[in-house]
């Protein structure tokens, strides 16, 4: 008998993880299904970037499970960590690129240290990359050259070089101009389709993330408030995604970070 | 009151302790962390310019003023006695003893330790040092190995230059310029200065002072708390830390080596 093809790239189970004292998940679960587009949202500071990183292995959880192809990543050793980690690829939110080096060089650096391949190929593999995200003429650039739309375009060149089995994508349209804003969504579609890869996407862009993820998770208060597919959660009936899906400010959902009434605050403590 | 303040105490030995194992597992990573010689040797020759070669020119003046000051004040006290002819040794011993090796390290930890510090600080601070992880570049053997290895390369040399540089230093003051004999100066020198016990232990010294400083530098920037301030906090720590180092173990390595 065959062995049944996992569906899902990424299976998190019954994750709690606390920053201090402050709980950021309490038994979450989530899958992340096999050459699909997933996209994560919810209110800033919630704790996506967070997630992200725990995919990732750099913090581990308090407790649950984070399985990546098999793999449970909390539970690896170092070096089997490093070797899971060549199958993905993470554009951080900051862009992160490294500063001493041109943004061919960054675009690079992945290809040469995990391949032997001859320069001449890297040169190729390269320009590509650059020239699906419009930066082919920047190749030359040093990242402190660039504006912060093409820092961000450039790391997102060099997350996608090596072509790898997830990519984890957070807040990829921030500070895009309508047109890379299309042009990054369609080669985040065009990437996800053709290499048959699991994307993961972060993004506050409902009407961006709309049209390209085949699933929806919306995070709030440490757990999960909806999930579905785009026009599932359009027609959701609960008041706190519907909150989140049409921008309203005021609603279940609280806009701010938790702090003591407003104006008990201002007024110095009296009531 | 005392149950707090011994509990408090005892908080903070064991953050040391903490803080002293985690640099030492670093440490341990970055010295068997050399991923390949192919790869590892063009970072290692890049980090001794940036470390090494790029310290040239503040090592070399200042072992010629520190020579030429050493050789006026002996000279005042030593012409006195009628012994201005044991300036050589004089000048020779001190800087191949203490100050080549000591002066080197508070100069590299100044220069070079500062830099790295700031270096890796700012690479943490920006992500940098994240993203090499995801990408499954493990940035101990990527950024940390070539720089230590590096620093630990460069500083002996660095001393030997100080100490040579500094001696010709000595040699223009006392005899260019106040007229010892020449020959008395180098051949006294040469036989008063023992080649294991004075430059091999200069040399041991300035290994040791390597290791340490370079290590206080790149254990501070990994572990700079990745702001503005906390990096600041983490170049001054280096400096300060690591010149405390140097004058303590150089005490220690002297009671071990020149007292017998
Ligand atoms: N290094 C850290 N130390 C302590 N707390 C942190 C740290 N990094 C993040 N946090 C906290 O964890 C929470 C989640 O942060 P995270 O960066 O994951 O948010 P986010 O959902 O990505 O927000 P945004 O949409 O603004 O990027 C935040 O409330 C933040 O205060
Ligand atoms: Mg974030």
């Amino acid at each position: 008998m065959p062995e049944p093809i996992p569906q899902y790239s990424v299976e998190i189970e019954q994750l709690s993880f606390s920053r201090g004292d402050r709980p950021i998940y309490t038994d979450i679960n989530m899958r992340f299904p096999k050459g699909k587009v997933t996209a994560i949202m919810g209110p800033s500071g919630i704790g996506k970037t967070t997630l992200l990183r725990l995919i990732g292995g750099q913090i581990k959880p308090d407790s649950g499970s984070i399985v990546f192809r098999g793999h449970n990543i909390p539970t690896l050793g170092r070096k089997k960590l490093y070797q899971v980690r060549q199958d993905m690829s993470m554009l951080f939110q900051s862009g992160a690129l490294f500063t001493d080096m041109s943004v061919f060089d960054n675009v690079a650096f992945a290809i040469r240290e995990h391949t032997k391949l001859p320069e001449d190929i890297i040169r190729t593999m390269v320009l590509l990359k650059l020239e699906a995200v419009g930066l082919r003429g920047a190749r030359d650039l040093m990242p402190h050259e660039l504006s912060g739309g093409m820092a961000r375009r450039a790391a997102l060149a060099r997350a996608i070089a090596l072509d790898p089995k997830l990519i984890m994508y957070d807040e990829p349209f921030a500070g895009q101009d309508p047109i890379s804003m299309g042009v990054i969504v369609r080669l985040i579609k065009q990437l996800n389709d053709s290499l048959g890869l699991t994307s993961i996407v972060v993004s506050h862009d409902v009407p961006e993330v709309m049209s390209i993820a085949d699933f929806v998770y919306i995070i709030a208060d440490q757990r999960v408030i909806g999930k579905g597919t785009p026009q599932e959660l359009l027609d959701h009936e609960s008041p706190l995604v519907q909150q989140f899906m049409q921008g309203l400010p005021d609603g279940p959902v609280p806009f701010h970070f938790k702090a003591e009434d407003y104006h008990c605050e201002l007024l110095g403590g009296v009531k | 009151m005392i149950l707090n303040m011994l509990q408090s105490i005892g908080a903070g030995v064991f953050d040391r302790i903490g803080g002293v194992g985690r640099a030492s597992i670093m440490l341990f990573g970055a010295l068997f962390g050399i991923p390949s010689i192919r790869k590892g040797f063009p970072l290692f020759v890049r980090q001794i310019y940036v470390v090494g070669v790029q310290s040239l020119t503040i090592i070399m003046v200042s072992g010629l003023f520190i020579g030429m000051v050493l050789a006026l004040q002996g000279y005042t006290v030593l012409v006195d006695y009628g012994a201005e002819d044991s300036l050589g040794p004089m000048v020779g011993l001190s800087l191949l003893r203490e100050l080549g090796p000591v002066v080197t390290g508070l100069l590299f930890a100044g220069r070079a330790g500062s830099a790295l510090t700031a270096e890796i600080g700012l690479m943490k601070s920006t992500e940098q040092l994240s993203s090499m992880e995801m990408m499954a570049i493990d940035p101990l053997r990527r950024v940390i190995a070539p720089r230590f290895w590096a620093g630990l390369f460069c500083m002996p040399l660095l001393a030997i230059i100080f100490s040579t540089i500094g001696i010709l230093g000595g040699h223009l003051v006392g005899v260019e310029w106040l007229g010892i004999d020449g020959g008395n100066f180098w051949s006294i020198m040469q036989s008063k200065v023992d080649l294991v016990d004075d430059v091999f232990n200069g040399v041991i010294k300035s290994i040791v002072f390597a290791i340490v400083v370079t290590w206080i530098s790149l254990y501070k920037g990994y572990n700079a708390v990745p702001t503005a301030d906390g990096i600041s906090k983490a170049t001054t720590d280096t400096v300060v830390q690591a010149s405390l180092a140097i004058l303590g173990l150089d005490f220690v390595l002297t009671v071990f080596m020149f007292s017998s």
